[in-house]
């Protein structure tokens, strides 16, 4: 008894790490060191780059003003960027939520050889996006594209496409192979909201009499709405901030008609050499990503799902 | 209205033991029956399968003489109540309420007044317009009570619709469902493993175990009466002092144990040793163990604390027994049986 009082507030340094005082701290700080080298510097420096003129040949940061925006602004290719960014954005995101949310329902119902079904489907989600862009690099390819192949064996079309070649055509590739890209991550977020949802609501749901379409209409969607939009909400930083897919596919071409903003501000910034134009290029993607984060965030909160 | 049937209704989950097993099942007309048993008795299995919402391994259900088998939920003219409600959490009450009647495709001029009677029948009507997690545990169960109704449906099932409640809400729940239903008037099959829910609701009680019906019975049919020694420990609290003695069991109730003092008519004497007695107000519990031949079988009694006569704890201390409070069972297949002569105690 006395041994004991005696030694607990004789070591009281044996106890630091459960204060809370003192390991929270101590635990945040790598991810706080993380992101304030890899993500709050390079943001700020690349505000003070896009008020400047420096390029690779002249480092020395003179501020210009808002001379860069005011360049980048009349430039034809920018604004063509930007539209391509918003368009291909959304129409990757529209065919990730329809595709995943059937993928979701499929991967929650029980059948042979599910796990190999899950296993395929996740695929994409494991492959580094360069090394996917390559593989349908060769499978869009002008002259050896299997599609290709497929489609003049069915009989429904003569020569090549020329997926990437054609300016029509080409972004609906680069829109495809993102949509590959992302609905695995999108599948299994919306799966996840669909398991949550308890049996006895879709017991209720059969025992008032709905069907397969009106459970999955009035019940499931309404239900998996929030983390839907959570799921568009990673999805579309990651494909509007993506540059990998349409450099290694298309190079932003043919004639522009896959240029994103992430491509564009590369070309100008590190190819062209002007460090300046390309910082402003790619922070018209902060206020566009900040704006749909905002909103997204907010409707899920407004959303009244009990 | 109508009457429900079970016919040699069996279903078994992956080769486990059935959870309902060749179980046969008849309800009166417009009747309240309770399915009472502990937790894994099959109670809930049974009205799923009456609902439809699980396909029997084998047998057959009725409802109102019209076999079942293959029938999805919606066309069986049945409503359930479920343990959590399962009320729509994203629709509002109204929108809870007019859903089986979209669903069944209801003449969209017809839905608003009938969702207005259910609602209004159960007081809710000023309700329509709130969300469910907006509600308390109460509006709640009548809400789902108000969507089960709207249809009209021909049978009532309910899956412990109390015990999501706490305790002084269940109880008036409990007089308004029974008042409720007596106004309706529609076959109620109600699953509950609270005996006191059971008594008091039930027209009839059917006691089960192990995926078959021990007894069904009125409340006092199966409290005095019970058909086995399952139903006459599972019914009463504390339940039924049970005493083997070669191939009989012996039975009677805590409140047919009386001090000796009490003696009136024939009967037996329990010498008894007491270990405790505790004191609830209107009743007084006496826990001990019979001390006469060395068996120290548990013994409990209850006695009214109006009795004015003081138990104490210790040893050797007599009770009484009336004849006509005995109850026989076979040892060995735990059967009610006949009177038998009371062997020594």
């Amino acid at each position: 008894m006395s041994a004991v009082e005696a030694e607990a507030p004789a070591r009281p340094r044996r106890y630091l790490l459960e204060r809370q005082g003192v390991l929270a701290p101590l635990l945040l700080a790598p991810a706080i060191l993380y992101i304030f080298a890899l993500v709050a510097v390079p943001f700020f420096l690349a505000i003070i780059y896009s008020l400047s003129d420096v390029t690779i040949g002249d480092p020395s940061i003179d501020l210009v003003g808002l001379d860069n925006f005011r360049a980048v602004l009349q430039d034809r290719v920018f604004r063509r960027s930007l539209r391509n960014s918003v368009v291909m954005t959304s129409a990757t995101m529209l065919l990730v939520v329809v595709v995943a949310r059937v993928l979701a329902l499929v991967l929650t119902q029980n059948f042979r050889g599910k796990w190999l079904v899950r296993f395929l489907i996740l695929l994409p989600w494991t492959t580094p996006v360069s090394l996917a862009a390559i593989v349908w690099l060769w499978m869009l390819d002008s002259l050896f594209s299997p599609i290709d192949w497929t489609l003049r064996y069915l009989g429904l079309i003569d020569g090549s496409l020329n997926w990437l070649g054609n300016p029509d055509l080409a972004p609906v590739s680069v829109v495809l192979v993102q949509v590959w890209r992302i609905v695995p991550l999108a599948a299994v977020i919306i799966m996840a909201g669909i398991v949550a949802i308890p049996d006895e609501i879709y017991d209720a749901a059969r025992v008032d009499g709905a069907g397969f379409w009106r459970t999955q209409f009035e019940i499931t969607n309404p239900l998996i709405m929030p983390v839907t939009a959570v799921a568009v909400l990673f999805g579309a930083v990651v494909v509007f901030a993506d540059m990998s897919v349409p450099y290694v596919l298309t190079r932003g071409g043919p004639i522009d008609a896959t240029q994103v903003l992430p491509t564009w501000a590369f070309f100008r910034g590190i190819q062209g050499g002007d460090l300046a134009q390309g910082a402003a290029i790619a922070l018209f993607a902060f206020p566009v990503l900040a704006a749909m984060a905002i909103a997204i965030l907010r409707a899920v909160r407004r959303m009244d799902i009990g | 209205m109508a009457i429900v049937e079970a016919r040699n209704l069996t279903k078994a989950f992956d080769g486990q033991h059935p959870a309902v097993d060749n179980l046969n099942l008849l309800t009166e007309e417009g009747e309240y029956l309770v399915l009472l048993g502990p937790s894994g008795s099959g109670k809930s299995t049974l009205l799923r399968l009456i609902a439809g919402l699980e396909q029997p391994t084998s047998g057959e259900v009725f409802i109102a003489g019209e076999p079942m088998a293959g029938l999805p939920p919606r066309v069986r003219r049945i409503a359930m109540v479920f343990q959590s409600y399962a009320l729509y959490p994203h629709k509002s009450v109204y929108d809870n309420i007019v859903f089986p009647l979209k669903a069944q495709g209801t003449d969209p001029q017809e839905r608003p007044a009938k969702v207005q009677w259910a609602a209004d029948l159960l007081g809710i009507g000023h309700l329509l317009k709130r969300k469910p997690r907006q509600l308390s545990g109460g509006e709640r169960q009548r809400v789902a009570l108000a969507r089960a109704l709207v249809r009209e449906p021909a049978v009532f099932l309910l899956d412990e619709p109390l015990s999501n409640l706490d305790a002084k809400l269940r109880a008036t729940a409990r007089d308004e469902l029974k008042t409720f239903q007596e106004r309706i008037g529609v076959t109620t099959l109600y699953v509950t493993h609270d005996q006191v829910e059971a008594m008091g609701l039930g027209d009839r009680i059917a006691v089960m175990n192990e995926g078959s019906i021990r007894q069904i019975g009125t409340p006092e049919e199966v409290y005095s009466d019970p058909a086995d020694t399952f139903v006459a420990t599972f019914v009463g609290s504390p339940p039924m002092n049970l005493i083997r003695r070669g191939s009989t069991i012996v039975g009677f109730r805590p409140e047919a144990m009386l001090p000796a003092a009490e003696r009136a008519g024939e009967g037996i004497t329990l010498p008894v040793d007491v270990s405790r007695v505790e004191y609830l107000g209107s009743e007084r519990h006496v826990v001990g163990v019979l001390s006469g031949d060395g068996t120290r079988d548990k013994l409990s009694g209850v006695l009214p604390a109006a009795l004015p006569l003081q138990i104490v704890e210790g040893p050797g201390q007599q009770f009484f027994v009336r004849s006509s409070d005995l109850r026989f069972f076979d040892a060995e297949t735990t059967a009610r049986t006949g009177p038998q002569p009371v062997p020594d105690l």
